[in-house]
């Protein structure tokens, strides 16, 4: 599969105007076409500004310091500001996490998705009012022809979310990123909201960086997993692989913190788990150990840990870990 | 990366399920309205000075520069219904016709005050830092300035005609537009629709102009409806002092012309003054109204 988005070795720093901090050091990500690449970790991981800084809307004060972001050929760190403008919404576009808040509630859904459309193509009133229509149907919004006359408030949390998705579709991206798109949903909406992305990405190809940090969600969309912590990709590979046999104690404890239904006769057999958890938290920026960053939180950290950065092991073909103690086997990670 | 993709068709077939059409705001908006008494009130009498002010000369046609009867003819008199003033010119009629011009003059002050104001605010809003920091210091500037006194001087040393009155009015009264206006702007900028408009592309003017003002308007239409009245005040203001222009007939210009002799008679200063009262009484309403009817609105989304 052809790589679509390909971030190599990205650095980026925060400027508090007393220090210098590192944000993201070194994170590499490749996101295929029709692939879903989910990117996991807790709050603070730098999810978040990994997705800012492919869109280039890095906050005030945040900067790349090195790396390369390459969408098709182009390096996105090297264009300019308005090549950047023009890519936005067309080439690559955003799922964002609130759909209550992320719609501007003074125009109706046809102008927002309309908007888009017009921004980027040579497209008049008329025709941008069709291919809103047709992305209403094709988020399988009910009687899509008066929705289009609807503002948000009209609309429930799942259709707004729908609104939103056919708002990043409207222009056919190579490239979604959807941050935590599903957080704000019910559960059974956020189901649904799954199928639906994964049913447009097989019709379109376009290839979909999820950011999360429920693993439910990794199991159910992607198909590679990069996890993040503190900066840093910890343990990339395809989803099977880590899901089924995660090398590093942070990616294992991530999946001990899912709570899991015990049903039927398992519900009577099983024996009782309690919820894993990761003691501690993601050290605060400027803060980070200066070896490896999980160690203070990690219960298999040794001395080694704490004195040298840990290095890339290979576990398989494309699945790598930085860490001096992986998990051989499965044992580590029992009932996944 | 090849397009062979990218125009497959997206449609999937969908059931139809009947939707109830949703309340247009506009209706909401005028049913909050009507149901607000004092704006009401304010709207039917701002709509009979319309008509008074634009049918008036047809149904009483007499000239308001013309001298009809004595001066100081009182009030129920068989030339003058409402009396005459200093020179014998009709009140009625000076009424009738003089607010043209001082409707005129409040209105485009109005707009020259809201557009100054929201496009010095939007800016100073929108980019913040050293941008933000120059336009607020020029608009303080205006802001410290006693408002009566600039608009004085302009008149002054300009002329005296209604262009220039309307100017002067315009750029004393747009500091307060323009603050209300970055304040909506600071506070809208934030919000997740203008990010997520950002991701779209979108480039600064259409954010600023398609993006956060539709949101920013509503207090913005209110301010713009109350500074008609405060405008026409403020014309009335300087005519009283004399500023006004003594060729075109206003009310202001009868209230200046006669403030001399109010004590003896009281009709000639009053009975336009009602009129400048009554005006700026039904806009302050209607610009209430207009605020509490969108109001609601904004809280319940």
């Amino acid at each position: 599969m052809d790589p679509v988005l390909q971030i190599k070795d990205l650095k980026v720093e925060v400027d508090t105007g007393t220090a210098v901090h590192s944000v993201l050091d070194g994170v590499t990500l490749t996101l295929r076409r029709g692939q879903t690449l989910a990117v996991v970790g807790e709050s603070g991981c730098g999810k978040s500004m990994t997705a800012l800084s492919a869109m280039g809307l890095l906050p005030d004060r945040f900067r790349i310091a090195a790396g390369q972001i390459l969408l098709g050929e182009e390096d996105l760190v090297q264009v300019r500001p308005q090549r950047l403008r023009a890519l936005r919404g067309n080439a690559m576009s955003m799922i964002f996490q609130e759909p209550m808040t992320s719609l501007n509630p003074v125009l109706t859904v046809e102008r927002q998705i309309a908007e888009v459309v017009e921004l980027h193509q040579d497209k008049t009133g008329a025709q941008a009012r069709e291919i809103a229509l047709e992305m209403l149907r094709a988020v399988q919004i009910p009687s899509p022809e008066t929705r289009l006359a609807a503002y948000p408030h009209e609309l429930s949390g799942g259709m707004r979310q729908r609104v939103m998705i056919a708002i990043a579709l409207a222009c056919r991206p190579r490239v979604i990123i959807a941050d935590e798109p599903t957080t704000a949903l019910d559960v059974t909406v956020q189901a649904q909201i799954f199928r639906l992305l994964r049913e447009l990405q097989m019709q379109t190809d376009t290839a979909i960086m999820l950011i999360t940090h429920d693993m439910g969600a990794v199991a159910e969309m992607a198909d590679e997993v990069a996890v993040l912590y503190a900066g840093k990709c910890i343990e990339a590979g395809p989803a099977a692989q880590l899901l089924a046999a995660p090398a590093h104690p942070y990616t294992s404890g991530l999946m001990a913190c899912t709570p899991k239904l015990r049903l039927g006769r398992a519900a009577l057999t099983a024996p009782a788990r309690g919820l894993g958890e990761i003691p501690g938290m993601v050290p605060p920026l400027g803060q980070f150990p200066p070896a490896c960053r999980f160690a203070p939180r990690c219960a298999r950290a040794t001395e080694k840990c704490h004195a040298t950065p840990p290095e890339t092991v290979r576990l398989g073909p494309d699945h790598e870990t930085l860490c001096w103690h992986p998990n051989e086997a499965r044992e580590a990670a029992p009932a996944c | 990366m090849t397009d062979a993709t990218n125009t497959a068709p997206l449609t999937a077939p969908v059931p139809e399920a009947p939707a109830a059409r949703p309340t247009r705001p506009a209706v909401e908006f005028a049913r909050s309205f009507a149901a607000n008494r004092p704006a009401l009130f304010g709207l039917v009498l701002l709509i009979a000075i319309l008509c008074m002010t634009f049918l008036g000369p047809l149904i009483y046609p007499v000239n308001p520069y013309d001298i009809v009867d004595m001066p100081f003819a009182p009030p129920g008199g068989e030339y003058a219904p409402l009396g005459t003033d200093y020179v014998g010119r009709d009140i009625l009629s000076g009424i009738i016709n003089g607010g043209r011009a001082t409707l005129a003059v409040g209105a485009a002050a109005a707009v020259i005050s809201v557009v100054l104001g929201i496009l010095m605010g939007a800016l100073a809003g929108f980019y913040e830092g050293p941008i933000d920091a120059a336009l607020m210091k020029v608009t303080e500037f205006f802001q410290i300035l006693p408002t009566l006194l600039l608009a004085m001087v302009v008149v002054t040393v300009f002329g005296s005609n209604l262009y220039t009155i309307t100017a002067a009015i315009g750029i004393v009264s747009w500091p307060q537009v323009a603050r209300l206006a970055r304040a909506e702007f600071l506070r809208i900028r934030k919000l997740d629709y203008v990010e997520a408009a950002r991701t779209a592309g979108a480039r600064n003017r259409y954010l600023i102009f398609r993006v956060i003002l539709p949101g920013a308007l509503p207090p913005l239409v209110v301010a713009a409806g109350l500074s008609v009245g405060s405008s026409i005040l403020f014309e009335a203001g300087l005519s009283f002092l004399g500023l006004g222009d003594p060729n075109t007939m206003s009310w202001g210009l009868i209230v200046g012309q006669n403030r001399n002799y109010l004590l003896d008679a009281w009709w000639t200063v009053t009975l336009p003054g009602v009129a400048i009262f009554l005006t700026v009484l039904a806009i302050s309403l209607v610009g209430d109204g207009i605020n509490d009817a969108l109001n609601p609105r904004l809280r319940r989304r």
